[in-house]
This record gives structure tokens, C-alpha cells and sequence, in this order.
């Protein structure tokens, strides 16, 4: 059967006949099932796709296609002087989704908001403990000890007191972990006594309303009549078809089973936008991938030596071979959609001659080192082995014997902490709020040596001036910091900036207004269908 | 026959023991931890990690772990997926018809053509029938699995358009699951068309999930009737005068069907372990892509629960074949 066939008979067809005649059904087949419907307690993409994006709101919102921080559910914000009081003013007349156990009797409030984020942080709070909460992002994005209070001004007013000043910490409140749940309907659930049904039947302000989710199958969602945002969404109903195979994916778009795909296999991209019937959008993805050295051993403490080995890589060799032209060489850590970024910045030339007699200067000979390849596919690297097996060979040119290893996706995670590993770590990063802090606090910062900073990197100068950076409210101010910090960590190399991953999004020709997010998640809202 | 199915059934509780051991083991021995899996490239402070062993009772010793899992499994407690946080015993009963469904169909798919095409195979010994159809066979048993079904779904539902590429049943058709097995509630939810498309999409993913039992099928059917065809009593009922269809059809398939059934019983276990590649494939909402997603994760709970509902439901398996043994041959259940 084609879309416009299912176009055209679902309205009579759906238990839930509700949607006009002619209802519009937007079909998307989605790369696996999502773990359940609260966004909070977990940490995959799939899951947010299926959750925060069509069924909630925040209180700031990216704007799509970009890292723009956007009111959401607060229709301003004011950050107090010296940085440590944020005050939200919410949106009046936002009412929440019903279902069958559960129809509201109040508009959303500054209750709402309470609820949202003491359930994640208070161990007293009924639902700390539900599902099995374990609130990763919240206590990831260290809210613990940032958030001192949330208090209640009046109904629509919300002010968080932090223990710092923090600048990132609007931008956090975009992300998918601080989507606003009812409290109203969490009591009732609670009084039920089937709290877990908050996870299971959600219940929103976004512009989709969850209808029912049949697992590893289909989810089905219908338009939210009373969204808040005018015009939006654009189709009456919106249903991921669940599909984990790449091939099969591709088949069933041109097919016209299914209107927009993600993930598509890299070696099916050319047949793609060869094809009539398949639009390939594309976009940077906030991704880096990178060959993180472990700065605290010898030879790798020598900012000399890891600049040679930078030099002996084939960065055009590994686009070509690893990310088969879907990613772009990446000469800073941050990716290049990212504000601050340092465009500036002079990659290292690929000069295996010069990188020998580099190291020879430095007293280095018969160098041997282990490279980390990680076992599994990731945004950033969609093939470690064959990346860790090209540097090898680049290695071996200039006189670095490589012995690539490899662990299990846990333990490469856990043991690749060690301050005394022995070896160069493959690994990289997907952005989580578009915050340049983000990737060079977590990743490079003094903070995380033995935990995310898997290059045990702590170097002053880099790290005073991005923790300078989180107390500006400028962005102007910080992005001149962060520019800055850029510069130090390309002369001091800790890692070996690989490559940013493009993404690819094949979406049929009638679908209208699709954006590919910079963040990486797949939201419907605005997106229309032509006949 | 009571006595000898009572026998059989006593056999089920050492194995059962053993399954529970094993798979409760199994997962434990793996590298890898779930709490470090889940909290991914982002990681997790000690202080974190060191309240979450305790939330999940990693800390615990280990036979206090065993022991908590098994005193549950008697009570009918297989735990709490770390994942979905949902009850392993729901999510398993929500996927198993699905894989069930597909591989009734597979199985009776592989039966209905493998058994007449070993006995004809068998019949026409060495002729060109029985060569083109045991090089088929082969070439059936061999054929990798993920390629098959992509090819399958290029030409019949790319090029062709004749069967949708994956799923259950068009999303046009969306009713409440009452049994869990799809031609049973489309048929029952009353709305056009709704079992037609159910069939539809079941032809594929059986065809493939079938193809290599009905390799299997044929050749063991075609050598136990070339066995039973060269015993004697076959030799007297031909000189008896019997007709060829009577001969072979009654008293030589009769006998050549225990070793059948054993390779049919055997074929029903592997299917209902799950069929990863095709449940992957086909999109397919069943118990095969949950047990390898659920191993991926390290999700505990999932994996020991599930392979143990699998193992019991091999077991059923092996324990119906076995009296189906007994039924056709009466000595068996004697001994």
C-alpha cells in the first residue's frame, strides 16, 4: 500500500476516528523502539524522538535546524545580575493532552514546572523512584548541585536559584531530560496507584498527542487540536513505523510505506539521490570524532609528539574509506555549527616527512603505542577498526608501530578513564545543548580527567579560560574565551580531531518543511505533506 | 502412555534447574556492565555509579542475586527490564506471538512442501526430479539469510509491488491486540481488508524464515524413506499387490517419519529461540531482536528471564515431539 492510499483511509480506518476527512498521515520509520515515554529517564535518541519531541515542551526550546535557544512553555526569561537567579515567565492558556484515565481540569503552571524537576533531584518526591529512576541526564548535566531551589513567584512565574553562575544553564533546560509533565495527572496516577503509567501513557502540552505504542512495532500519535503555537502541527496524524534494518528502511520510502527515514546506509546515499522519488537532505551533525592521546604518559606528555602523529594522519583517507564522504575533516574540537567556532584555525598539514623528523628532534625513536578502537558504530565514527587500522598504517610511515585493541562497549567506556591507560583512545561526542561548554568543559576540562576528558588533559591556561567562559552571560564575551581555548588546544594536540559526521535524512518529495536537526533528534511539528 | 508421558515430564525438572543456572550465569560471565552501558560516552561519577549497584543489588553476593531470581521464577517473577523498566514476563508475552505466529507459518510452510518433495525425491531416486530438488535443497540450506530476504523484498515488494516490505499489517488497520497473534485479531477486528493484509505481510518473512527447514525437511524425509523403501516388509507388501501411492504413503512414510519429526521438532526450537535476521529484517515484533537488543544493553533481568521462557517453551517442544514419537510408533512408548 502507498502513503496516499493511507492518506486517504485513515480517518475511517482509525479506532480513534477523530480526524477530519482527508487526514493527513505522516509516516516515519524510525531506527528502533523507544525504551519508554519519559524523556527523563533516559538517555537515547530513539527514545527522545519518540517522547520528548511530539508529546512535550520545555520551558526554552531549540529552534529547529539550529541550536538557538527559543521560549517554549516560557515566554521569556531573565537572568539576574551576578548570574545566579534565573526567572521564567510562563505561558497562560497551555492546556495539557487527555486520554482515557485522564482528562485535565487545570492549564499548565508553575506547579507543573516544580514537579518536573523536584521528581528528578528530590529523593522525597514520590516519583524519585519510579520506573526505576535513575534521572542520568539530570545528574549528567550536574543539576544536583547547580540547582539550589525552584520556587513558585506566582502561577506563572518560576524562579531557579542556582549555586553558581552557570551560562549554559538555559540552554540545558532545552534538552529533552527538562520536558514539563503534569503534576495533576501524576497525582492521579500516583492516587491510582499506577504511577508507572506516567512513563507509559504520557501525557503533554507538545503538539502531539500519544494515542498507543504496540512495542518493536508501531507508535501512533494524533494532532494536539489545542496546541499553543498556532498552525502547528501541520498533519492530523503522525506514526512511526519501526523499522531497525537500513536496507529495509530504504525499501519501504521508496516504496512509499514511510515518508522520512533516518540513518540510511552510507553506500546507499548515491542510488538514493539518484532516485526521483527521494529528496536527501543533509546537515552537519554536532559531532566530533577524535584520537584522544593519554597526555600523562611518556612520550604522549610531549605536546611535540602528539603534534607529529597529528601529521602523519590521512584525514582525507579516513573521510574517503571510513565515513565514505558522509563527514568533513574536523580541524577544532567543536564542530563547525557551533558558535565560537574557530574558523581561524590552521589544521595540521598532513607531513609524514616532517612529522619524522619531528619526533626524531624529540629524542623519540621506535616508538610503539596501542590504539583504542571501539567496538561499536557511533554518529561520530561509523567504523573505529578501519579508522584505528588506517592510522596504523600512517604510523607505520613514520616509524610508530600501532597495536590495535579493542574491548567490549562497557569496558572500553569504563577503562579508557584510566589516567594510566596505555594507549590512544578512539571515541568522540554528540553535542547535548549546542553549548560549546558542552564539548570543551566535558571533554577537555581539568574536571574530567579520569572520567569524560579521556585524553587526561589538564592544562591550565585551556582550562581558566572556559571556566572563565561559564560566568559570562555574553555570548559574545564567552565565544571570544572559547576562540581562545581553541587555539591552546590545537597547539597543544591532546587529541587528534578526526572528522565531523554528516548527516543524511531521505524524506519523500512531498513532505514539506522537514529540517535535519543540528542536535540530532527528528521532530515533526512543522512538517506539512503536499497531494 | 500416561506412564510414559509422566517419565518424560520428570526429565523437565533437572533441565529446568540447569536452564535457570545457566542463563542466570550466562549473561554474568559476558564483559561489560549495564550501568556503564547505559550511561554511555557520557559516563557517570563513582559516587553515581556506586548508588545505582546498590539500587539494582549488583552489590549483593552473587547466590544471594541466584537466589533472589530463582525463588522469584517459581513465584512467577522474572524481574524488571533495566531498560523499559516494564515486567519481563509483559514484554515477553506482548513479542512471543508475533514470533510464535511467524513460525507456525514457517514451520507449516517447510512441512506442506518438504515432506511430498523428499517422498517424491525418494520415489524418483537418482532421477532428474530428485537431483534438481536435492541441489535446490542445498542451495536452500545454505543461502544466507539477509540476503535471501532483501532479495526477496527488492523483487516482490520493490520492483514487483506485490507484498509491503515489512511490518505485520498495513498502519491503515490499527486495532487493540486481543491475542497477540495478528490473523487472529485482524480477522476478528471486523474491518475490511484488515486480514488480507495480514496474510500479505506474513508471505515474505515466512518464505524466509521457512527456507531452511524446508531444506532441512526434504532431505531428512528423502533419506528415511530411501532407509524404509529398501526394508523387507516394503518388498511384501508391493509383492502383497498393493498399489505404489499405498505402499508409499502408508507403510514406508509412516516409519520414515520419526527421524522427520525429530528434524520438524528440532526446526520448531531454533524458530521459536527467535529468528533474529528475519524479526531484524522484516520488522518484525518479535522475541529475537528483543533478546539481542537486550544483550547489547546488558539489560540482566531481560536476558535471563527470556532465555529461560525460551528454553521451557524448546522444552514444551521436545516433549510434544516426544510423544508424538509414541503415537506413531507404539513400541517407543513400551520401552
Amino acid at each position: 500500500m502507498n502513503v496516499k492510499h493511507l492518506m486517504g483511509a485513515t480517518s475511517v480506518a482509525l479506532a480513534f476516528a477523530a480526524a477530519p476527512l482527508a487526514a493527513q498521515t505522516l509516516v516515519y520509520c524510525s531506527e528502533g523502539s523507544p525504551e519508554g515515554f519519559d524523556p527523563a529517564l533516559y538517555t537515547s535518541g530513539t527514545t527522545f524522538d519518540a517522547s520528548s519531541h511530539p508529546i512535550y515542551n520545555r520551558l526554552v526550546e531549540f529552534k529547529t535546524g539550529t541550536t538557538e535557544v527559543i521560549p517554549g512553555l516560557a515566554e521569556s526569561w531573565d537572568v539576574s545580575e551576578d548570574g545566579m537567579e534565573v526567572t521564567f515567565k510562563l505561558r497562560e492558556g497551555v492546556t495539557f493532552h487527555s486520554n482515557d484515565q485522564f482528562t485535565p481540569s487545570r492549564d499548565f503552571n508553575a506547579d507543573d514546572v516544580i514537579f518536573s524537576f523536584d521528581r528528578q533531584g528530590n529523593p522525597e518526591n514520590a516519583y524519585n523512584g519510579y520506573s526505576g529512576g535513575t534521572w542520568e541526564y539530570y545528574a549528567g548535566m550536574s543539576m544536583p548541585d547547580l540547582i539550589e531551589s525552584i520556587e513558585k513567584v506566582d502561577d506563572h512565574t518560576v524562579k531557579f536559584k542556582l549555586t553558581r553562575p552557570e551560562a549554559p544553564f538555559v540552554a540545558n533546560l532545552a534538552m529533552d531530560f527538562a520536558s514539563i509533565m503534569s503534576k495533576e495527572y501524576a497525582d492521579a496516577m500516583q492516587e491510582a496507584g499506577t504511577p508507572e503509567m506516567l512513563n507509559q501513557q504520557p501525557i503533554g502540552t507538545g503538539p502531539f498527542e500519544f494515542v498507543a505504542y504496540q512495542k518493536d512495532a508501531v507508535i501512533r500519535y494524533q494532532k494536539n487540536a489545542d496546541y499553543w503555537k498556532d498552525g502547528v502541527p501541520k498533519v492530523d496524524n503522525l506514526v512511526f513505523a519501526i523499522t531497525p534494518d537500513a536496507s529495509v528502511r530504504y525499501q519501504k520510502l521508496s516504496a512509499g510505506e514511510c515518508h522520512v527515514m533516518p540513518y540510511p546506509n552510507p553506500a546507499d546515499i548515491q542510488a538514493m539521490k539518484d532516485d526521483e522519488d527521494i529528496k536527501v537532505m543533509e546537515q552537519e551533525g554536532l559531532n566530533v570524532g577524535y584520537l584522544a592521546y593519554n597526555t600523562q604518559v611518556e612520550p604522549f606528555d610531549n605536546p611535540k609528539v602528539r603534534k607529529a602523529l597529528n601529521m602523519a594522519i590521512d584525514k582525507q583517507a579516513i573521510i574517503d574509506v571510513v565515513f565514505q564522504g558522509s563527514g568533513e575533516i574536523a580541524k577544532n574540537p567543536i564542530p563547525p555549527t557551533m558558535w565560537s567556532y574557530d574558523e581561524s584555525t590552521q589544521d595540521d598539514a598532513h607531513d609524514p616527512e616532517a612529522a619524522k623528523a619531528m619526533l626524531e628532534e624529540e629524542g623519540v625513536s621506535d616508538l610503539s603505542m596501542k590504539i583504542w578502537a571501539m567496538p561499536v558504530q557511533r554518529p561520530y565514527n561509523p567504523n573505529a577498526r578501519r579508522m584505528a587500522e588506517l592510522m596504523q598504517e600512517d604510523f607505520s610511515e613514520i616509524g610508530v608501530d600501532v597495536e590495535i585493541v579493542s574491548y567490549e562497549w562497557g569496558e572500553y567506556l569504563d577503562r579508557s578513564k584510566d589516567t594510566d591507560r596505555d594507549g590512544a583512545v578512539l571515541l568522540g561526542w554528540t553535542g547535548d545543548n549546542g553549548d560549546p561548554d558542552n564539548f570543551l568543559a566535558v571533554l577537555l576540562g581539568c574536571d574530567g580527567v579520569g572520567a569524560s576528558n579521556r585524553a587526561q588533559w589538564c592544562h591550565e591556561p585551556f582550562d581558566k579560560l572556559i571556566q572563565e567562559a561559564k560566568t559570562k552571560s555574553s555570548q559574545e564575551e564567552r565565544s571570544a574565551l572559547y576562540k581562545e581555548a581553541q587555539k591552546i588546544f590545537k597547539e597543544q594536540a591532546p587529541w587528534a580531531t578526526i572528522a565531523h559526521s554528516v548527516v543524511f535524512m531521505p524524506v519523500r518529495p512531498e513532505v514539506e518543511n522537514y529540517v535535519v536537526h543540528p542536535l540530532g533528534g527528528h521532530i515533526f511539528n512543522e512538517v506539512g505533506l503536499t497531494e | 502412555m500416561l506412564k510414559y508421558f509422566l517419565a518424560r515430564l520428570l526429565t523437565f525438572v533437572p533441565t529446568f534447574l540447569g536452564v535457570t543456572l545457566i542463563s542466570f550465569a550466562f549473561i554474568r560471565v559476558l564483559p561489560g556492565d549495564p550501568i556503564i552501558v547505559m550511561a554511555g560516552e557520557r559516563g557517570l561519577s563513582d559516587e553515581r555509579y556506586a548508588e545505582l549497584v546498590t539500587q539494582y543489588g549488583f552489590d549483593r553476593p552473587i547466590w544471594e542475586q541466584f537466589w533472589d531470581y530463582f525463588t522469584g521464577v517459581l513465584q512467577g517473577d522474572l524481574g524488571t527490564s533495566l531498560v523499559t523498566k516494564k515486567p519481563v514476563w509483559d514484554e515477553f508475552f506482548t513479542l512471543f506471538p508475533a514470533t510464535l505466529e511467524l513460525s507456525i507459518c514457517a514451520i507449516l510452510f517447510a512441512m506442506l512442501l518438504g515432506l511430498p518433495a523428499g517422498v517424491i525425491a525418494a520415489v524418483y531416486r537418482g532421477k532428474f526430479f530428485d537431483r534438481a530438488l536435492m541441489s535446490t535443497a542445498l542451495v536452500g540450506y545454505s543461502m544466507p539469510i539477509f540476503w535471501w530476504a532483501l532479495l526477496l523484498i527488492i523483487v516482490f515488494s520493490g520492483n514487483l509491488g506485490w507484498t509491503p516490505v515489512s511490518g505485520r499489517i498495513d498502519l491503515l488497520y490499527f486495532f487493540p491486540p486481543v491475542t497477540g497473534f495478528m490473523l487472529i485479531d485482524s480477522a476478528l477486528s471486523g474491518q475490511d481488508g484488515a486480514f488480507v493484509s495480514a496474510v500479505r505481510h506474513l508471505i515474505l518473512p515466512t518464505i524466509v524464515l521457512g527456507t531452511i527447514p524446508l531444506a532441512v525437511i526434504a532431505r531428512q524425509t528423502r533419506s528415511a524413506m530411501l532407509e524404509v523403501l529398501s526394508e523387507d516388509y516394503i518388498r511384501t507388501a508391493r509383492a502383497k499387490g498393493l498399489t505404489p501411492s499405498r505402499v508409499n504413503g502408508l507403510h514406508a512414510l509412516r516409519n520414515a517419519m520419526i527421524p522427520v519429526i525429530t528434524v520438524i521438532g528440532l526446526s520448531v526450537g531454533t524458530l521459536l529461540a527467535g529468528a533474529i535476521l528475519t524479526e531484524t529484517i522484516f520488522s518484525w515484533p518479535g522475541i529475537g531482536k528483543w533478546m539481542v537488543d537486550s544483550i547489547f544493553r546488558r539489560d540482566y533481568p531481560v536476558v535471563q528471564g527470556g532465555l529461560l521462557l525460551i528454553a521451557v517453551m524448546v522444552m514444551i517442544v521436545n516433549l510434544t515431539v516426544d510423544l508424538l514419537y509414541g503415537l506413531i510408533n507404539p513400541k517407543i512408548r513400551k520401552r
